[in-house]
């Protein structure tokens, strides 16, 4: 018997919602105290913003560019590789228990295979495999689903619809009338996506996915191996947590972020350093991507909707927490713990009042990029508890579960296995990552590569229908975390652009194999 | 309201091609996610793999245009028109366009993506009969 593996993400978490990372808006103690006993990640960067692109990289361990999926809405290939397909070819049980969207949500056809099979109510279907067999979906011998709302076709929406036909109302419509992320408010402020769930507790999909986990897990064997991705939908909006447990965060004590400059012009003066399509959207000019509200302005939020936003994320994450902890103490129960590997993870940030701004899209600072992560390795391997400052990147995580199952990484795995310390990442050469966002939707095309490096954080914005591929932002880490002083154009910095240019320009020619870039065939 | 249009080259006759498209009941042989469908005169109720059910009304249906059109009538749309156009390159060859109009534009959106995977179908189901002639 080997090493298991649970794997956990969350959906849109920043790093600073953590205990451990230094938060303090959210009581956080079982992953807090899994990053005291295995490895915290200061630095680790998405290889997108955004869901699908970032998943399709935790999976296949690629960078959006390779795999295919680079822009939501855009179908991870069928037959693209999959971690859980080497993990099934060396004997362990998979499965992902929540949130997948390797393939669009929005599919009124039915035609991809998450809501097919969803649809049809079966544990996973036949598929091609990237090396030319046909074998589970991904990899994944048994697949559950959720996402943020209560209607469409996968598991927990069937689930409640069916059997707690009567919470549907309290739930926000993540989608208005016209299909668009919805902008209505709610909440005490007017919130834009926020909405008083009265829906109990239990039902609710934080613990849902957790109840499903719990379920898998007690159908595995005592000597089976298994990989377990256990992925919940939140904290990314809608922040429609039970109402019973507003009492956690009480919004009127929250304090506003330190990159939310009170004074409208304040908040202007900083978007006006950054590239265009910024302040264009903080003004309501231009929404570039489908997860932001197409009717809403950021211009408008309020100081208030700011800490209420803040406030029901926190509630978001510490129910996640709980669910966490009641897992692992439902995988020691079984006496399994010893041999356990957690790695903790999002898919991306959010910018929760970052700027002035709200969700995400084309804006590569720390409120969308830096990520939680810990690797919490199995006890019985006797781990080193370490903190690495080194910048490392989701695109790791394949290489990542293959090391812990004792396995060579294939020849498609872009990303080394994540670095136990400093020490090793230094000496494997872990010194940037890389950050990838294309959108083309409805005539709005933006394009941009940033690069993190220990103390730079450099984006290009390539042609499209708003940069020309003059514009571009810098910011020196060190003298200004909060990437407020856009360095691009400071001509004392030109040797240290042209550096992380190149650098991005090895990334764009780098070797290997690509997919053809899919097609965009729904929103979302 | 969003326009979106692709477009197919295929190893067949342009009346090869327009077989499979003017035949109304034959949708769910090449349109992905449209299981079954009911016709009644000019109107045609499809049924998709998700359980919805969606009406449409043909306006066009014009063997020497090759030309078919239908709308989606459906409280969902605003607006639709969809329009599929054979066009003949040579004798061996044609062109296969789907066009989608809708609004709202997400939907034309959903329904777009929907009619770039019928036109490998159609392509697959005309050169099948390609095939065939040729021997």
């Amino acid at each position: 018997m080997g090493r298991r593996i649970l794997f956990i993400t969350t959906d849109q978490q920043r790093y600073d919602t953590l205990g451990a990372n230094g938060g303090t808006l959210s009581r956080t103690p079982v992953l807090d105290r899994l990053a005291n006993e295995g490895i915290r990640y200061e630095r680790c960067q998405p290889t997108s913003v955004v869901c699908m692109p970032s998943r399709a990289s935790m999976l296949t361990g690629q960078y959006p560019s390779t795999h295919g999926a680079w822009m939501n809405g855009v179908a991870l290939p069928l037959d693209a590789p999959s971690v859980a397909e080497s993990l099934h070819d060396l004997g362990y049980a998979t499965a992902l228990i929540g949130k997948a969207h390797f393939e669009p949500f929005m599919d009124p056809f039915g035609r991809f295979a998450e809501n097919a099979l969803a649809n049809l109510g079966v544990p996973t279907v036949e598929a091609p495999w990237f090396d030319g067999r046909r074998g589970v979906h991904r990899g994944f011998d048994f697949l559950e689903f959720a996402t943020h709302g209560v209607m469409g076709p996968l598991h927990y929406a069937k689930w409640i619809q069916r059997t707690h036909p009567e919470a549907l109302p309290g739930f926000y419509s993540v989608v208005d009338g016209d299909f668009n992320v919805n902008a209505a408010g709610g909440g005490d402020t007017g919130a834009p996506q926020v909405k008083l769930n009265d829906v109990p507790r239990e039902w609710y999909h934080t613990d849902w996915v957790a109840d499903r986990t719990i379920a898998w897990l007690d159908a595995q064997r005592d000597d089976q191996d298994w990989f377990c991705w256990m992925s919940f939908p939140d904290p990314h909006h809608p922040w429609d947590p039970p109402a019973s447990e507003r009492h956690r965060v009480d919004w009127r004590e929250v304090p506003l972020p330190a990159n939310y400059p009170e004074r409208a012009a304040d908040r202007e003066a900083l978007l006006d350093q950054k590239a265009r399509h910024w302040r264009l959207w903080y003004d309501g000019r231009v929404v570039s991507n489908y997860e932001a509200p197409k009717k809403w302005v950021p211009a408008t939020m309020t100081a208030d909707q700011v800490r209420e936003v803040n406030a029901m994320n926190a509630i978001e994450v510490e129910l996640i927490d709980e669910a966490i902890g009641r897992v692992l103490a439902h995988v020691a129960a079984k006496g399994w713990g010893d041999d356990l590997d957690v790695v903790f993870t999002s898919d991306h940030g959010e910018l929760q009042g970052d700027f002035g701004l709200l969700f995400k899209g084309p804006y590569h600072v720390d409120a969308l990029m830096r990520l939680p992560l810990i690797w919490r390795p199995a006890p019985s391997t006797s781990p080193v508890a370490s903190v690495v400052h080194a910048p490392v990147s989701l695109v790791s995580l394949a290489a990542t579960f293959l090391a812990v199952a004792g396995a060579t990484a294939p020849t498609w795995v872009e990303g080394a296995a994540l670095p136990l310390s400093d020490e090793d990442a230094a000496a494997r050469g872990f010194d940037s990552t890389v950050t990838e966002w294309d959108s083309a939707l409805f005539g709005v095309e933006v394009h941009v590569r940033s690069i993190l490096t220990s103390n730079y954080l450099y984006s290009e914005y390539l042609p499209g229908t708003m940069h020309d591929g003059s514009e571009g932002e810098l910011y020196d880490l060190d003298a200004d975390p909060l990437q407020r002083i856009n360095l691009f154009n400071d001509p004392e910095r030109a040797a240290h652009r042209a550096e992380l240019s190149q650098r991005l320009h090895e990334h764009a020619v780098r070797p290997g194999e690509r997919a053809a870039p899919g097609l965009l065939v729904a929103p979302v | 309201m969003a326009s979106l249009r692709y477009e197919r080259r295929i190893d067949a006759t342009a009346d090869e091609v327009w077989g499979v498209v003017t035949v109304p009941a034959s949708i769910p042989e090449w349109f992905p996610g449209v299981v079954s469908c009911t016709i009644e005169g000019t109107r045609r109720v499809l049924t998709l793999a998700s359980g919805i059910e969606m009406p449409e009304e043909i306006l066009v249906n014009d063997p020497m245009l090759r030309r078919f059109v239908y709308r989606i009538d459906s409280p969902l749309y605003r607006f639709h028109l969809g329009s599929i156009d054979v066009i003949e390159l040579s004798p061996e060859e044609s062109m296969c366009i789907y066009s989608t109009t809708a609004e709202p534009d997400t939907l034309c959106l959903l329904i777009g993506g929907g009619t770039a995977g019928a036109l490998d179908e159609i392509a697959r189901l005309a050169e099948a009969a390609a095939a065939e002639r040729v021997g």
